[in-house]
């Protein structure tokens, strides 16, 4: 969906599901993955409908990623570092009910 | 400015004042709930929402465990909303001991409740502690377990309550505040928005109840706190029952969509004149350590929010549930000391038996309002 | 583990928080900028000094020069600059909670500027949760921070100068725009175009923005004005835009949709403050309360910038001057004469860069129908996946409260906080009801405003001494 004005340099090598992916130093990992063809990043909590970034600054939480092991990260306020562990969470349950 | 009259008034909308509404509507009468702000807007709807006869004060276990009976057929008592509590029993509640030192207290503590007469509480060992909390961090040694014991979700349950009163027709006025009291033949209630007259007066007024009894020149103790809660993301499933702590402060649950609750004993900003409570992030800290040592899973947690309530706090961490010593035909109830959620359900069907067929079938005389008459009121430890 | 202090904290590096922290500096303030960012600009000026050095400004167009001023004078104004900090928590007392990449930590200010800017307008028309559906914003992000672009075909949906920008800078970097469809009425913008002789006092910026739309006929971008009931279809992805306009329906295939009405200020840290906020009208949106420097209702924290309402990116920087002079006379640094004839030049700045606000506030007022959903299954709350028909049931049971109908629905409750649908649910409710948007309110907001990982949490620095008591007896 989305493309390079220019190439990116391949300063930063980042791991989403394992797999890498070349990302410019500054980039977030948002940015880095979008780039890379990723369309959606997490799934919904309720649906597990898969989502994407919509808001790239940090307000619509819909860039959860887990990053070096820790879940629910914002892949749009988190720069990329070179061999960084990034993994998409969507193969969540979906949980039903409201509560606190 | 109208005048509104009734039998009973109600000083105090949260789960306490709602619940004894909701039990005197049961019994023919027709209350009027007044409350300054909203329905559980305090400490009755951001609570940790544990439904707990563990550890309970000496004093409090036969109300506590006359109130989850009821809480087991919460149906019965809130028909059509019952299901909005999102309440679950039978989860237990478990004191996890961490050392040997932990378990002595346990042990001792379970000595008592059976020496008293009760036999809910029970000492578990290592492997009973790993089957009903397998998530629990290795080094936890055993506990003490209360099996009946649940959680549900605090605002949701205020709001059952309230819509439940609704239908048995009791009235609120929310948004109003109580300016004046007097008693002439009936009590006469000057508020922001009118003039209320009744003949039953009861003060479920909480962090504030003590400003009502002030009104009638009642002197009853000021202490307050913010308890403070903090809620992770969602999480897939890894602990059932309610977990509180022994050497540490700590209660901690995992509500059914995934979100784990954590509190005990974290204490925020109270402004009664403001009426806000703010949590202190200096003081989550430890209970956020606490948590990731007693659940190693807990380490990979986000916390998204965090919150405080505005609570009363009595000197001797126990209810003041009686007859007002200064005024006719008024009643408090309040000072829960930040555990009266589980109580909800019995200590409004108690109030209403006291004032309709004047007797409580439960013994209630250690919470008699005249018993801070003797001693100068003093803060007890900090422990909830 | 002493805590840290400070004269003056000020978060967000955006041209308000910018120019506020060279003035501060220079005054001999000991000041802190912290910022989510890596490097200064804020959302306006996002990479501004990359993007200058290695001359890709001059595509994005001449209005980012003032962001290059702004950066070069905070860079050497001897300001402490925090970049990659995330702060969660601000408190009227002056305490400051944060998460940097060395962890949780707690600091102090004897004042704190908020200068939080705007985020765009939630847009919740059906399928705006598919991926592929973006704000407009978020596509310009990308350019400017990236050089990321679109290849796929884009439509544009909405009402906003925004819309017209980005539509130009994707197209001269070479993207494909499919449809650029403008919700706000046509008869609307034909009325303020005969105001023009009146609009053009309000200076350049209006003849840009008919330069703009002027570059955009010449380009062969078809731009269609009047349109409502914006409608994204597609199962996984975005695949096609259906909406309504001339009397009929019409339907587009679109590879990617970019949705905006326009931008509101961020107030989740000065909500969470507890700083008094009002109504805009003209806007649409709730904003602190401030006076003509900045400061809000709680006695240490003032707001400038887009965060106490929109003027946009020029005006900020004034408005962070002016509140950095005041900061500096609170705290007895210089006098209330001296604060006054500083402030001259930047108060007729102010004036000259908010003249054209009225009008781009009329002109591209989001209409009714395009921000607050009608239809039942349409998502109000992306987070908790909480629909206008669960709204309304919430609504029903006592939910006229959007803190009630949050706790009824989840709305709110998710980790966006409320960020997506505070602004929908407060509207919502003000229309089911038929109360004012006013009195209805909107979500009270808990700290931390930001997600804080427990054992950043767990590990947090700062000192426990001096904090205020926990309970009372009065």
């Amino acid at each position: 969906m989305f493309r390079r004005l220019r190439a990116a340099g391949g300063e930063v090598t980042i791991h989403v599901d394992g797999k890498p992916v070349r990302a410019a130093a500054g980039d977030s990992v948002a940015a880095a993955m979008l780039a890379a063809g990723f369309t959606a990043l997490h799934s919904s909590a309720v649906s597990a409908s898969p989502r994407a970034p919509h808001c790239m600054i940090g307000n619509c939480f819909e860039c959860l990623v887990e990053i070096d092991g820790l879940p629910d990260r914002q892949a749009c306020l988190t720069t990329v570092a070179e061999g960084m562990q990034v993994r998409r969470q969507m193969d969540e349950a979906p949980m039903e009910g409201a509560g606190v | 400015m109208s005048t509104m009259d009734t039998d009973v008034i109600v000083i105090g909308g949260g789960l306490h004042g709602t619940s004894t509404a909701l039990h005197l509507a049961q019994k023919g009468m027709r209350p009027i709930v007044i409350e300054k702000n909203s329905v559980g807007r305090h400490a009755s709807g951001v609570n940790a929402g544990g439904v707990r006869q563990l550890l309970r004060h000496p004093a409090e276990i036969a109300l506590s465990i006359a109130a989850m009976d009821r809480w087991l057929n919460l149906e019965g008592l809130l028909g059509r909303y019952a299901a909005m509590c999102e309440f679950v029993g039978h989860i237990g509640q478990v004191a996890v001991a961490e050392t040997e030192e932990d378990m002595r207290p346990l042990e001792a503590r379970a000595a008592e409740v059976r020496r008293l007469g009760w036999t809910h509480e029970e000492v578990i060992d290592r492997n009973e502690l790993r089957r009903l909390l397998p998530a629990v961090a290795g080094h936890c040694i055993g506990g003490l377990v209360s099996r009946r014991d649940g959680q549900a979700t605090p605002y949701l349950t205020s709001q059952a309550f309230r819509l439940r009163a609704i239908e048995l027709g009791v009235r609120f006025a929310e948004g109003v505040r109580v300016t004046g009291l007097a008693h002439g033949a009936r009590w006469e209630v000057e508020t922001s928005a009118g003039h209320f007259t009744s003949d039953i007066l009861i003060n479920c007024g909480g962090a504030w109840a003590w400003q009502v009894a002030e009104l009638v020149g009642e002197a009853l103790p000021r202490g307050h706190f913010a308890a403070t809660m903090m809620v992770t993301a969602r999480m897939a499933p890894f602990v059932t029952p309610v977990v509180i702590g022994t050497g540490r402060q700590l209660s901690f649950k995992q509500t059914a969509n995934g979100t784990v609750v954590i509190g005990g004993g974290i204490f925020g900003t109270a402004d009664l004149t403001k009426e806000t409570a703010d949590p202190i992030a200096e003081r989550l800290r430890v209970s956020a350590e606490t948590c990731s040592i007693l659940f190693p899973i807990m380490r990979r947690a986000t916390i998204v929010r965090a919150w405080a309530g505005l609570e009363a706090r009595m000197p001797d961490q126990i209810p003041v549930i009686g007859r007002s010593q200064a005024a006719p035909d008024m009643w408090h109830a309040f000072g829960f000391s930040g555990h009266g959620f589980q109580l909800a359900p019995i200590v409004g069907s108690l109030l209403a038996d006291l004032i309709v067929d004047g007797k409580s079938p439960l013994p209630i005389g250690a919470f008699r309002p005249s018993r801070f008459n003797d001693a100068k009121p003093q803060v007890g430890p900090v422990s909830t | 583990m002493s805590n840290e202090h400070h004269d003056l904290a000020i978060v967000g590096a955006g041209p308000a928080g910018m120019a506020a922290a060279t003035t501060a500096a220079e005054l001999g303030l000991d000041t802190v900028l912290l910022d989510e960012q890596r490097v200064p600009g804020g959302q306006i000026y996002r990479n501004i000094e990359h993007l200058e050095a290695s001359g890709e400004l001059v595509a994005l167009g001449d209005e980012y020069r003032r962001g290059i001023e702004l950066a070069r004078a905070f860079r050497g104004s001897g300001a402490a600059y925090r970049p990659g900090s995330i702060v969660w928590q601000t408190s009227p007392d002056g305490r400051i909670g944060l998460t940097d990449p060395d962890g949780a930590r707690m600091m102090h200010a004897r004042r704190i500027l908020l200068a939080t800017g705007a985020m765009e307008r939630p847009v919740p028309v059906p399928g705006w949760t598919l991926p592929g559906v973006m704000g407009a914003g978020a596509a310009q992000t990308l350019l400017k921070a990236s050089g990321i672009v679109p290849d796929v075909p884009v439509l544009i949906a909405g009402s906003g100068p925004l819309i017209y920008l980005v539509a130009l800078q994707l197209a001269r970097a070479g993207c494909a725009i499919s449809a650029l469809l403008i919700t706000a009425p046509a008869s609307r913008i034909a009325g303020t175009l005969k105001e023009l002789p009146r609009a053009l006092l309000a200076g350049r910026d209006l003849l840009k923005g008919i330069r703009w739309i002027n570059e955009i006929r010449r380009l062969g971008i078809p731009l269609t004005n009047g349109v409502s009931r914006v409608r994204i279809e597609g199962n996984d992805r975005a695949e096609a835009v259906a909406y309504e306009a001339d009397g009929s329906s019409h339907r587009l295939a679109a590879g990617l949709v970019l949705l905006h009405e326009g931008v509101i200020p961020n107030i989740q840290l000065s909500l969470s403050t507890r700083c008094r906020h009002v109504w805009d009208e003209a806007q649409l949106c709730w904003r602190p309360e401030t006076d003509e420097w900045g400061a809000t209702s709680e006695e240490r924290i003032a707001v400038a910038g887009d965060g106490a309402g929109i003027l946009g990116a020029l005006a900020a920087a004034s408005l962070g001057h002016l509140a950095a002079l005041d900061t500096a006379f609170r705290l007895g640094r210089i006098g209330e004469a001296e604060r006054d004839l500083r402030a001259r030049s930047a108060r007729a700045d102010l004036a000259r860069h908010s003249r054209i606000r009225p009008l781009l506030d009329r002109l591209f007022r989001p209409l009714p129908d395009s921000v607050v959903p009608t239809d039942p299954e349409t998502i109000v709350c992306r987070c908790e996946e909480v629909t206008v028909a669960q709204m309304r049931e919430a609504i029903r049971l006592g939910g006229e409260d959007p803190n009630r109908a949050k706790v009824f629905t989840r709305c709110g409750m998710g980790p966006c906080q409320g960020r997506m649908c505070g602004p929908t649910v407060g509207a919502l409710i003000a229309r089911e009801t038929g109360h004012g948007i006013e009195e209805v309110g909107t979500f009270r907001i808990r700290v931390p405003v930001r997600p804080v990982p427990l054992m950043a949490l767990a590990g947090l620095v700062g000192e426990e001494e001096g904090l205020p008591a926990g309970e009372s007896t009065l």
